[in-house]
């Protein structure tokens, strides 16, 4: 799968859980999640769950640790699939 | 100097009403919430009737965001936020706005039992299965008793005391004390109060295996003998919310705000389990020694009181309630003031049966009308030795109050008693 074509089945999972105030224009590749986007750092979590139900992989702790912005996801997400 | 608490904001979530206007009306109407479900027939209950609040996919929408449904399973909280914004905008208050302080002068005192039942069952069907990470992270919030307030202190922005009580059947009458004290005491201007509870067999069950509900009316929902007749066979198990905004009666008269009726003063207090108190039967002593100190805080006497709220259930200490109120006033026969139970029309709400009620007679208060005792036809004789029965008014009637008393029983030997006056 393409970093294009992840970034497209990932952007609508992040969509879910901007805040109100926040357009889902502002999302680009190296959107801060929780610092730019201002989504609430418990949703992380769902949004990491949302990803596996979709993209069918599993993460571990560790992986959380090192997701912050929409990019850091795509190569996560690129990691587990070619697993 | 003691500040003087009115009520100036009123929301209600009943089985036979959602909104004060929908309430308001199916109470004068008497008409009933009650209902056949067959989900308790399939899952062997005893009674298979219940009360539940009806809540369209829209109307959720009205008060929480999409995100905040996403994964949402918590009746309980969903009751509450609707009872308790609707008596937010009842007064008038707006919210704080996202980028504005909190509102430091406006707090939340807003009970339940049980939060979100259906959520934590989820939540334990996937830790049984060795799948704790995928609860996502609203599982906390919607089942942690304090959830209804939390939710409710974000959509405001409270910034005064936000905490949830919890005493089983007295929680909204708890509730309503315990934010009455704070405004009393300068602690904040403004409180929003009330109780909220679940619906479903998950939080019905206990009571359908204590032998406490009605087996006797699974085919005639509509004739479920009502609280205080001579057939009284057990509760049907409700839900909803009620919620109540009070305010010092100075902020109340700087704004020009609808008063609805001041509140006088109150008593809590318990039994102890002791003198023939349980954790599930009430101390008779502590339950008239609650009102008499109601009465006596409030400053007015057993004589002026025009109406009760009573708790009365549809069990078989509804004859014990009466004889309490009875000693308590020192008043029986055509000298008892007129007393009602809801229960009749929304079966008991469990922790959310002392908001509801207050709410119900806070209208009667307001407006002047007593509502019909439903499905009381035969009245208890041990109720009916007592106290004249015309007291217990089984048709709506139009009457002017005054002065009315609520209280409320709960598990544990909790008891709760407020005294309201009209503006």
């Amino acid at each position: 799968m393409t970093s294009e074509e992840i970034y497209r089945k990932l952007e609508p999972i992040i969509k879910t859980y901007l805040p109100e105030d926040i357009s889902a224009k502002e999302i680009n590749r190296s959107s801060d999640l929780t610092r730019e986007l201002n989504i609430n750092s418990a949703h992380l979590v769902d949004i990491i769950l949302d990803i596996e139900d979709v993209f069918n992989i599993e993460f571990k702790n560790e992986d959380m640790e090192q997701l912050r912005n929409v990019n850091d996801a795509i190569l996560l997400i690129q990691q587990k699939i070619s697993i | 100097m003691k500040k003087r608490v009115v009520i100036t904001g009123l929301g209600v979530v009943a089985p036979n009403g959602v909104g004060i206007p929908a309430f308001s009306e199916a109470i004068k109407k008497g008409i009933s919430g009650i209902k056949f479900f067959p989900e308790l027939r399939d899952l062997n209950f005893s009674c298979q009737l219940g009360a539940m609040p009806i809540i369209s996919e829209e109307k959720k929408r009205e008060y929480l965001s999409d995100l905040q449904l996403r994964n949402f399973n918590s009746s309980g909280i969903l009751y509450g936020v609707i009872a308790g914004m609707d008596a937010l905008k009842d007064a008038k208050i707006e919210v704080a706005k996202p980028e504005d302080e909190p509102l430091w002068d406006l707090g939340i005192i807003f009970g339940t039992g049980t939060s979100g039942i259906e959520k934590f069952r989820e939540a334990i069907y996937r830790i049984d299965d060795k799948n704790v990470r995928r609860l996502g992270s609203t599982s906390v919030a919607q089942t942690m008793t304090s959830g209804v307030s939390a939710y409710l202190g974000g959509l405001i922005g409270a910034g005064n005391m936000v905490t949830a009580n919890s005493s089983a059947c007295a929680t909204g009458t708890e509730a309503l004390l315990m934010g009455y004290e704070h405004i009393v005491n300068g602690k904040a201007k403004y409180m929003l109060c009330g109780s909220t509870s679940d619906s479903g067999p998950y939080i019905w069950g206990g009571f359908d295996a204590m032998k406490v509900t009605t087996y006797k009316y699974n085919d005639s929902p509509g004739e479920v003998a009502g609280p205080m007749s001579a057939e009284a066979s057990g509760f049907v198990p409700g839900s909803g919310a009620g919620a109540y905004l009070l305010e010092s009666l100075e902020s109340a008269q700087e704004r020009g705000a609808t008063i609805y009726a001041e509140i006088l003063g109150g008593a809590v207090n318990n039994g102890g389990q002791r003198g023939g108190g349980s954790m599930s039967a009430p101390n008779s002593k502590a339950i008239q020694k609650c009102i008499t100190d109601a009465l006596k805080n409030s400053d007015v006497t057993g004589e002026e009181i025009d109406y009760i709220n009573g708790h009365l259930t549809a069990t078989i200490k509804d004859p014990d309630e009466i004889e309490n109120w009875s000693i308590a006033l020192n008043r029986n026969g055509d000298e008892f003031p007129y007393i009602n139970s809801l229960k009749g029309m929304v079966g008991h709400c469990l922790a959310a049966c002392g908001s509801i009620e207050i709410v119900s007679a806070i209208l009667q208060l307001h407006e002047g009308f007593i509502f019909p005792n439903v499905n009381c036809e035969n009245l208890h004789p041990e109720i009916s030795y007592l106290i004249a029965s015309e007291k217990i008014p089984t048709k709506f009637q139009k009457k002017s109050l005054q002065i009315i008393a609520k209280a409320s029983f709960g598990f544990g030997d909790v008891n709760a008693c407020a005294i309201f006056k009209k503006n």
